[in-house]
């Protein structure tokens, strides 16, 4: 299987370049892109660089540009793939080397959320109770693994990474908005109302379709604007 | 219009209600004047000028030229923005659209209140 995949490595190149690799996927017994990627380092050119851990799509941190979309290389099959395989690093944010990218801007919008459960009511002798169906608000947001597919897809976020939180952040934020538990909503809605923050998504759904855990940040976004706007008449 | 637990910064929710109302404003005009029209096969200047003699039209007219400046303020200066990273460059842009709107206003009353 023939493989297109993005190489710069800004100690030794000037500029970025694309690299073909001819991989025996049977040899190998690749399934997925993953799989490719590691007979590559392993026994063609140790010198291609990526991230990855789990390789079951659960820590997020091998995200990538699979053929012009986002996607984890751990669950993507090779199978679902017209040849050549393209791979290059997520985009919009600074290539650190080959498929690495610095993550930097992508977490500072996350910390601006505050992606932890603030409640300024005394501590119960136990725990914090919540009811079946609150605990159910928080399916489809508490998933999210970071992988940094959605925010790096989206044209809003392209544009302004240091003011829009983009959809990974957002749908972080509509986690502990939409929690029960929760004292700070009004803080946190408060937080976000200026024109950047939550209002530069423009409803365009990239990160919908390359979400690889099937979230859907839109739908949060859309719920912290008609909060917002209940709040406001 | 917008009060309180958001604090002083929610211009992003003011604008992005302008939008949405203005949107719907200029809906309503579109189709009630699609309908006129599609009522009125042999629309004559005399009809037309007669439609627009009548106050109420003024001001329906008026008001969605209001909706539509808003509307393309907010857009425009969205597209800013976004695309035009250079500070002084934005800045006079959004002047000449700001300039641009405000003649086109009244430039409308001036017409509208010409006939
Ligand atoms: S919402 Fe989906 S695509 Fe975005 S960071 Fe979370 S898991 Fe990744
Ligand atoms: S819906 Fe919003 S957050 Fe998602 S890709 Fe589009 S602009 Fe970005
Ligand atoms: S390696 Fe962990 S998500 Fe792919």
């Amino acid at each position: 299987m023939r493989f297109s995949i993005y190489r710069y490595n800004p100690e030794t190149d000037k500029k970025p370049y694309m690299q073909d690799y001819d991989v025996d996927v049977k040899e190998y017994n690749c399934q997925m892109v993953l799989d490719a990627l590691m007979a590559i380092k392993n026994h063609m050119d140790d010198t291609l660089s990526f991230r990855r851990s789990c390789r079951e799509g659960v820590c997020g941190s091998d995200g990538m540009n699979i053929n012009g979309k986002n996607g984890l290389a751990c669950t993507m099959p090779l199978t679902s793939l017209n040849e050549p395989i393209v791979i290059r690093p997520l985009p919009g944010l600074p290539v650190s080397r080959d498929l690495i990218v610095d993550m930097s801007q992508f977490y500072k919008q996350y910390e601006k959320v505050h992606p932890y459960l603030q409640n300024n009511e005394p501590l119960p002798a136990k725990e914090r109770l919540q009811s079946p169906e609150e605990r159910a608000k928080l399916d489809g947001l508490y998933e999210c693994i970071l992988c940094a597919c959605c925010s790096t897809s989206c044209p809003s976020f392209w544009w302004n990474p240091e003011k829009f939180v983009g959809p990974a952040g957002l749908l972080q934020a509509y986690r502990f908005i939409a929690d029960s538990r929760d004292t700070e909503t009004n803080t946190r809605l408060a937080g976000l109302a200026d024109p950047f923050s939550v209002f530069r998504c423009r409803g365009i759904m990239n990160c919908v379709d390359v979400c690889p855990k099937g979230l859907n940040p839109t739908k949060a976004i859309n719920h912290i604007k008609e909060l917002m706007l209940a709040e406001t008449v | 219009m917008v009060k309180s637990v958001l604090g002083v910064n929610h211009r992003g929710l003011r604008d992005w209600i302008v939008q949405r109302v203005s949107a719907i404003m200029l809906a309503i005009y579109f189709v009630g004047m699609s309908a006129y029209i599609l009522t009125h096969p042999q629309l004559d200047y005399q009809t037309w000028h007669s439609l627009f003699s009548h106050a109420w039209m003024k001001i329906s007219t008026l008001i969605f030229i209001l909706a539509l400046l808003f509307h393309a303020w907010v857009g425009m200066w969205t597209i800013f923005t976004d695309y035009i990273k250079q500070a002084g460059l934005s800045f006079l842009l959004q002047i000449l659209v700001i300039v641009g709107l405000i003649a086109c206003f009244f430039w409308a009353l001036q017409i509208l209140w010409g006939i």
